[in-house]
Order: C-alpha cells, then sequence, then structure tokens
C-alpha cells in the first residue's frame, strides 16, 4: 500500500504554529507523507491544495476560536470542487463544539494533548473513510 | 567597589544599605508569621546585592518592600464599547494600569470588514478599525491618569498614533501620557506569527517609534521585549532567555543607529517573560536575564545610566502548560508559576484566568518580605551561572550570524528561519519526551482518575459582535471627509517611500481623518511589501 499522503494547514488568521509541526513531524515519523501549507490560508486555498496535491486526508489545526466559521468552509469548498478528502480538526475545540462539526461534515476532532499514537491513528481511520459512518 | 557618600570606599553591603534607606517603604515589621523579624536581604557583605550592578539580585534596593508587583488584568472582547464597560470596573476597582488585548484582525492590520477578518473580529480580543473605535475604548477615562499597556505587534505604530489622536482630541497631551507598546516585531517572526511587512520595514517602524516616543513621550515604553511567545511556541528557558535578549540588543543597535544615545531609549524598554512550570528552571532564568542585560548594557553598549542597565520585566503564566483535562489542576500550575515569577523578582504579573494566587502569594505567604530569597542557594546560583553560559553561547551564534552585529544577526536568524527551526526543534523534543512519557502531565498522561468531561462555562463570542462592528465601519466611512483621507494616506505612502523620515506625524494625522488601521498598513505594504514565511516543518 502506498504512504498516505496529509495535507495540514492553518486557515484564517491563526498564527499558531507549535501545534501544526508537532503533528506534522508526529505524521512524518509515522512514515506518513506530509505537506504544510504555511499560514493564513483560506478555505479555498486549503482545498484547492489538497486536491492539487492529490491528499487522503487534510489535518487542520485552529486555535483561535474560529472553528466554528473556518472548519465547515473547508469542508465545503472541498466538496465544492467535487472531491471528497476527509477534513480532520485539531486544536483547541470544547468538547461542546464536536457534535456541531460532526454534523458540518468534520471527519474527527483530535483534541489538546492527544497522544501521538491517537493523532496517527484518526488521521488513519479517516483516510480510510471509517468517519464518515459512524453517526452523523 | 564604589566610594560611599563621604568618599570612603564602602563594600556591596554599605551601598546596598545606603540605597535601601533611600528607599521609600510601603510598610515595616516585616517578619515571619510566628513573629521573627526578617531583614530586607540575606547574604555575604561582599556578595550581589539587588539594586546593585549587575542586579542579579532585583533591580531595586528594596525590592517589594517598597511596592509589590503590579497585579496585571488583560482584557478585550468584542467591541470598543463592551471593553471600555470592563475598563471602568478596572479602574473601579482600584486598579491603575489597563492591558488592552487586540482581535487578530486587530494584531494583523486588518480592517473589520476584510474577507480574511471572517470569524475573528471581537473574539480574541477588541476590534479597532478607526480612531472612532479608540474614542469609544477610552470614553470617560482618563488617559493622563493611568497607564495603557498595548499587545500589539506589526500595526504598532497605527495603534500608538490612534491612541495619540484620541489623547490629544481628549485634550490630554502626548506627553503627559504612560503605558507600555508591545511593539517587539522580532518575535512575531520567530513565534508568534502574526507579521505583515519584511523583517527590515518593520524595523524601520519600531525605530520610528523609539525614536518619536524618546523624543516626545517621555512616560512611553516604547518596546516590550518579549520571551513569552517564544516559549509558548516551544523554545527551552535558555532560547527564551536568549532570544529574547538578543532580540534587545538588535533594539538597541536599530535605535543607537538612528542617532539616540543608549541612555535617552534603554531606561523605557522593560521585558516580558514566561513563567512556565520548571519552577527553579525559572527562577535561575530571570535571574541570568538581569545580570546578562547589565553586563552588555554596560560593557557592549556603554549605557552610564542605571536605569539602562536594570532589567525590569512582566511575567505571565505559561499557557502552554495548562491542560483541558482536569481543569481545575490548571489552578495548581499557575500558582506554581506565579510564586516562581515572584521569587524571580516579577515588577508585574498576570496569572492566566484566575488572579487569587497572586493575591495568596502577596498577602499571604510572606513570601515577599525579603528580596531574592533564594539567592545564594549553591543550587540556584549554579543553575543561574549555567543559563546564563547556555545564553552567551547563542548570543555568539546570533553575532557571527550578523557579522558582528546582534541586529543583523537577528534579522538573518529569521530570514534563514533559524530561530523558527530551533524553537520547533525544541517543541519536537518535548513532545517525544510527553510520549515516551519521560515527562508527565497530570490529567493527560498520568494520573487519569477523575478526567470528565470539561463543563466550564466558557465565555462566548458571537457573530453578533462582528456583524455590529462591521456597520460601525461602514457608518465611520460613510461619514468620514474622503478627500481627506485620501490626502493623509498619500503623504504616508510619500513618507514611506523615505526611510530617513519618521513615519508617526503621517499616522497620527491619517488617525485623525479617520483612515482605518487597514488603510494605513495597506498603503504602507505598497510601499514596504508583505512578508510570506517559507513553510517549513
Amino acid at each position: 500500500m502506498a504512504a498516505l499522503r496529509v495535507l495540514v494547514a492553518k486557515v484564517g488568521l491563526d498564527g499558531h504554529d507549535r501545534g501544526v509541526k508537532v503533528v506534522a513531524r508526529l505524521l512524518r515519523d509515522a512514515g506518513i507523507e506530509v505537506i504544510y501549507t504555511g499560514l493564513f490560508q483560506t478555505p479555498e486555498t486549503v482545498a484547492a491544495a489538497a486536491v492539487d496535491e492529490d491528499v487522503d486526508v487534510i489535518g487542520l489545526s485552529m486555535l483561535s476560536g474560529a472553528h466554528m466559521t473556518l472548519a465547515p468552509l473547508v469542508v465545503q469548498a472541498v466538496r465544492a470542487r467535487g472531491a471528497d478528502i476527509p477534513v480532520v480538526l485539531g486544536g483547541i475545540v470544547p468538547n461542546q463544539d464536536v457534535e456541531e462539526l460532526r454534523a458540518a461534515g468534520i471527519a474527527a476532532v483530535l483534541g489538546p494533548g492527544a497522544p501521538a499514537d491517537e493523532v496517527v491513528r484518526t488521521i488513519s481511520t479517516a483516510a480510510r473513510g471509517e468517519h464518515r459512518h459512524q453517526g452523523v | 567597589m564604589g566610594t560611599g557618600n563621604n568618599g570612603r570606599v564602602s563594600n556591596p553591603r554599605e551601598q546596598w544599605q545606603k540605597a535601601f534607606e533611600e528607599s521609600r517603604l510601603r510598610g515595616d515589621g516585616f517578619q515571619t508569621m510566628s513573629g521573627i523579624p526578617l531583614d530586607p536581604v540575606y547574604g555575604p557583605e561582599d556578595g550581589e546585592f539587588p539594586g546593585l550592578y549587575p542586579y542579579t539580585r532585583g533591580p531595586y534596593a528594596s525590592m517589594y518592600r517598597s511596592k509589590l508587583w503590579t497585579m496585571r488584568m488583560f482584557a478585550g472582547f468584542g467591541t470598543a464599547l463592551d471593553t471600555n464597560l470592563r475598563f471602568k470596573e478596572i479602574i473601579k476597582a482600584g486598579g491603575d494600569g489597563l492591558s488592552t488585548a487586540f482581535d487578530m484582525p486587530t494584531l494583523l492590520g486588518l480592517d473589520s470588514d476584510d474577507p480574511m477578518a471572517l470569524g475573528e473580529v471581537g473574539r480574541c480580543g477588541v476590534a479597532i478599525d478607526t480612531l472612532a473605535d479608540m474614542r469609544d475604548l477610552f470614553a470617560d477615562i482618563d488617559l493622563g491618569n493611568i497607564t495603557t499597556s498595548m499587545t500589539i505587534n506589526s500595526p504598532a505604530a497605527v495603534l500608538l498614533a490612534m491612541f495619540v489622536a484620541q489623547a490629544e482630541t481628549a485634550g490630554v497631551p502626548r506627553a503627559r501620557l504612560g503605558g507600555t507598546l508591545q511593539n517587539d516585531i522580532l518575535k512575531e517572526y520567530q513565534a508568534q506569527k502574526e507579521f505583515v511587512f519584511p523583517p527590515r520595514q518593520s524595523m524601520r517602524l519600531v525605530r520610528d517609534t523609539v525614536a518619536f516616543t524618546a523624543n516626545e513621550m517621555p512616560r512611553w515604553h516604547s518596546i516590550s521585549i518579549s520571551g513569552y511567545h517564544i516559549r509558548e511556541a516551544g523554545s527551552t528557558a535558555a532560547e527564551e532567555l536568549a532570544f529574547t535578549l538578543g532580540n534587545g540588543f538588535a533594539y538597541v543597535e536599530l535605535a543607537r543607529q538612528a542617532g539616540l544615545p543608549v541612555d535617552s531609549f534603554a531606561p523605557r524598554l522593560s521585558f516580558f517573560f514566561n513563567a512556565h512550570i520548571d519552577f527553579f528552571e525559572e527562577i535561575a532564568k530571570y535571574r541570568a536575564a538581569r545580570r546578562i542585560w547589565a553586563r552588555w548594557m554596560k560593557e557592549r553598549y556603554g549605557a552610564t545610566n542605571e536605569r539602562s542597565m536594570q532589567l525590569r520585566f512582566h511575567t505571565q503564566t505559561a499557557g502552554v502548560s495548562l491542560t483541558a483535562q482536569q481543569p481545575e489542576v490548571n489552578l495548581i500550575r499557575t500558582a506554581i508559576e506565579a510564586l516562581a515569577g515572584v521569587l524571580g523578582g516579577t515588577q508585574s504579573l498576570h496569572t492566566n484566568s484566575m488572579d487569587e494566587a497572586q493575591q495568596v502569594i502577596a498577602y499571604e505567604t510572606n513570601v515577599a518580605h525579603v528580596a531574592d530569597p533564594l539567592g545564594g542557594s549553591h543550587f540556584v546560583e549554579a543553575l543561574t551561572d549555567e543559563m546564563e553560559r547556555r545564553a552567551e553561547e547563542i548570543f555568539a551564534r546570533i553575532d557571527e550570524m550578523g557579522r558582528g552585529s546582534m541586529l543583523e544577526g537577528c534579522i538573518t536568524g529569521i530570514e534563514e528561519n533559524w530561530f523558527q527551526g530551533r524553537i520547533a526543534d525544541s517543541a519536537y523534543e518535548l513532545e517525544r519526551a510527553f510520549n515516551r512519557g519521560e515527562r508527565t502531565i497530570v490529567g493527560v498522561n498520568r494520573f487519569l482518575e477523575g478526567n470528565e468531561e470539561d463543563n466550564l462555562d466558557i465565555l462566548k463570542i458571537t457573530n453578533e459582535d462582528e456583524r455590529k462592528q462591521r456597520e460601525r465601519l461602514s457608518g465611520v466611512k460613510r461619514e468620514r471627509n474622503e478627500p481627506a483621507v485620501l490626502d493623509a494616506l498619500d503623504r504616508l505612502a510619500k513618507d514611506a517611500v523615505d526611510p530617513e523620515v519618521n513615519l508617526m506625524p503621517a499616522l497620527i494625522d491619517a488617525s485623525l481623518a479617520y483612515a482605518t488601521v487597514g488603510e494605513m498598513m495597506n498603503t504602507m505594504a505598497g510601499v514596504f511589501g508583505r512578508h510570506v514565511e517559507v513553510p517549513t516543518i
């Protein structure tokens, strides 16, 4: 099986890039191919990069509190391109928001303190499309 | 050895004693709970003393016996009117310092109606677009009688200009304004990543604000040189120490290049450090910072004013040390970190979320009775020396990158991703230690019993504030004199082209014409260009 390809991305104005870089290295050490968008992307630029790079999963890192606005827009932008790439969200996301994010099409949410194996497992599961069949 | 007041050579203790006796104290009879009287400081006659060069033990002879640290509260959310209400509560409760948090669009110099601002307006701080918002923010507050700190970097010159414009419109001359601008752009490229212009062009704006405040705002602190964000981004304590002081040296060289004598601006530089969870390492870091700054200012930069050599700093407890799991444990972490800040001699302190930790430390524990209470501990002294040694190694590397200039070294290090890479490496090392179980985080990788869903009430900012702020902005744009705005922006662009011109007057005039933050930033970006970070993992 070919190695998984993951696009890790920062959308909006949130400059906190410690988490995204740590996750990128964790995934890379687990044998996953990782592409990092850099800061200040829009939902459209992320979707375009994900489709162009033919990735298996998009990993969004959000720590500013704007996830309820921006994360669903990334899902919509991906779908608008006729793609079905799962979007996993990580960062500071209150538990209360998870259900609504899942309903908006986010495949999985990784909270603060998630250990490396959970990060890798969640990304791999999302790549196989398994989150789609759990609840809504 | 210095000379005493009668010309006789006096030992350090006598020099300290004299300075102590000249200090005004906030009380007397400092003693333990059981009534044991306490000296203001302990140590051998010929050792280091607080208030004496190189200030390892504190910048002032009397330290907290004269004045406790300032317990600072950071405020800013929603619209300027919302934050103004909070400011007035703080003042009513006896606060004499306001600390302003801006929202992300403002921090990045974007207006509230910018498409990139979607979902962020008023969320992590207050939204400021024009002078009208600045007026709302400080309505019914006498800016001549309080100090105002503004946590802003890329658009620092713009917000300072708007603040001056607001104060003078309200009848308070700029010379009476007291406060602090964070204005530390170097750490933005290294760690916090709220940059707009390329590094060299940004440094021109820093130079302009330092020169402007040195000449016209004697009570203003032009830069708060910040290690906090470097540490939060993942650096080690020694890297936080060295990158921060290195940036400080870069600003000193920048201002000297602009023709400012070192003692004309250095007394108003201040620092901002993290208080992380490794208690003694943090205390050693603060002690080493004071010693290094004093020595470099005196020996390398030729400062003669003591205040140029005395490092004063603000401390904030480490946001990254807090956990979503078992959130009540965060109170304990914050209290321990705050205690490190106090034992390390901080001048002001911000405790995350809950302020009571500081009140217990200040008023119940008696730890503030004696200056530098850990000075002389074999362990703390050795750790202080080691922090200094590690910092000096890093300074040597920066100096080498800059071929003998710390200013060039800092800029080159940023352009070559050297700082960013080291911070990312250190962050990853810490994460691996956590994943291997070598670093314990209670409630996250050990002692998990008692974990439950978080059910704290969290302040929610609705998109309603965003809508209100956009309406307010379009109202201001409708009512302002458009040709005057265009003229002011035109002049700003012309001034920006000439690197010799100080941009502050043009920014103040543009503020008075109700030009927006975004318009002023875009005008300058037209000349300066924009910084794009090369993404590296």
